[in-house]
């Protein structure tokens, strides 16, 4: 019972002592206390401008585009049309690289080609549309394209690599 | 206040056209869009007071000598490597990264630790190798370092 209610409190034992801190500070004038403090409400306001609004956007493009429905069209020799399947497949998902480890295997399952396999981590990683969209609001526009449109030519090159390197190899993925 | 007004013009906009296109749908888009929103919104908090802790502990003087403009080759190096071992979430890192260019990092270096952080993962190579075996998997690192390295020194000319 204890250990189920201290499991429900526990995301909040951060932030309500920070709240004790940062009262404390101002109370009996601790400096470094009131800098913190500062520094924090510049960074919620930097972040509640857009993040809301953000995931907001996601989920009606998560409703409007389901993953279920572009995994179907990535054959092995889908060509260019497979390329960019795989890309807008990885910009839909969410989370750390890892968890993209198991969809990859079942990409492989369901016959991806090596080059596709390796395009689309490279596009999980560096262009997940949440991601792009913190990424704008935190470092701008004009970074985030300047990344992007620099990593997209690379990590499609280093698919057509790893498909080269790995032709004769036996390569194979497997379930973990 | 500028990110404000782009990020609530492309809600309204995308909002509009998937209203006009489909009523419940939308009711469902903006349901999740929340739940994935609540779902973030303490630990981003929790984050936020982390940074700015460690932002009061760390000197900017020593984020400026180790990684900013000045630091050259050195400050880029060394955050390749700490992006590349550490294994930090995307929306914890963002806000790190742009603290750092507010102490006078350079757009290298942060882009840089941003590209090996998502790219390249020595924490989590283990999991890799049982996925891909051991070559590929180092193979897979060792390539997408190299071009997180080529991304870092494009950025910097570009930018």
């Amino acid at each position: 019972m204890t250990k189920k209610y201290f499991e429900k409190i526990k995301p909040y034992i951060w932030l309500a002592s920070f709240a004790i801190f940062s009262i404390g500070s101002f109370w009996f004038g601790f400096d470094p206390g009131k800098t913190i403090y500062q520094s924090f409400t510049k960074s919620f306001i930097e972040m509640v401008t857009f993040i809301p609004f953000l995931f907001v956007i996601v989920g009606l493009f998560d409703v409007w585009f389901p993953k279920e429905k572009i995994e179907k069209h990535i054959g092995k020799d889908s060509g260019i049309k497979g390329i960019l399947t795989v890309i807008v497949l990885a910009m839909l998902q969410a989370g750390p690289l890892y968890g993209a480890f198991p969809v990859v295997y079942i990409l492989y399952k369901k016959g991806a080609s090596v080059k596709n396999i390796f395009i689309y981590l490279g596009a999980f990683s560096t262009l997940k549309i949440p991601m792009l969209g913190i990424e704008i609001g935190y470092l701008g526009l004009k970074f985030t394209l300047a990344r992007t449109l620099v990593a997209l030519p690379l990590f499609i090159a280093a698919g057509y690599f790893m498909e080269w390197y790995l032709k004769d190899k036996n390569f194979k993925i497997k379930e973990v | 206040m500028n990110n404000a007004l782009i990020f609530i013009s492309l809600l309204v906009f995308t909002s509009l056209v998937s209203f006009v296109l489909d009523r419940q749908k939308t009711i469902l888009g903006f349901k999740k869009g929340f739940k994935m929103f609540k779902n973030i919104v303490i630990p981003f908090l929790n984050i936020l007071i982390l940074v700015s802790l460690l932002l009061f502990i760390i000197p900017p003087e020593m984020i400026v000598q180790y990684l900013g403009a000045g630091s050259g080759a050195i400050g880029f190096a060394i955050s390749a490597v700490i992006g590349s071992i550490t294994l930090i979430p995307g929306f914890i890192s963002y806000p790190i990264a742009s603290g750092l260019l507010k102490q006078g990092a350079s757009y290298s270096t942060v882009a840089v630790f941003m590209t090996t952080l998502m790219m390249v993962g020595v924490v989590t190579l283990p999991l890799e190798i049982k996925y891909f075996g051991k070559k590929v998997a180092i193979l897979r690192n060792l390539l997408n370092f190299i071009v997180a390295i080529i991304i870092g020194i494009l950025i910097g000319i570009i930018l």
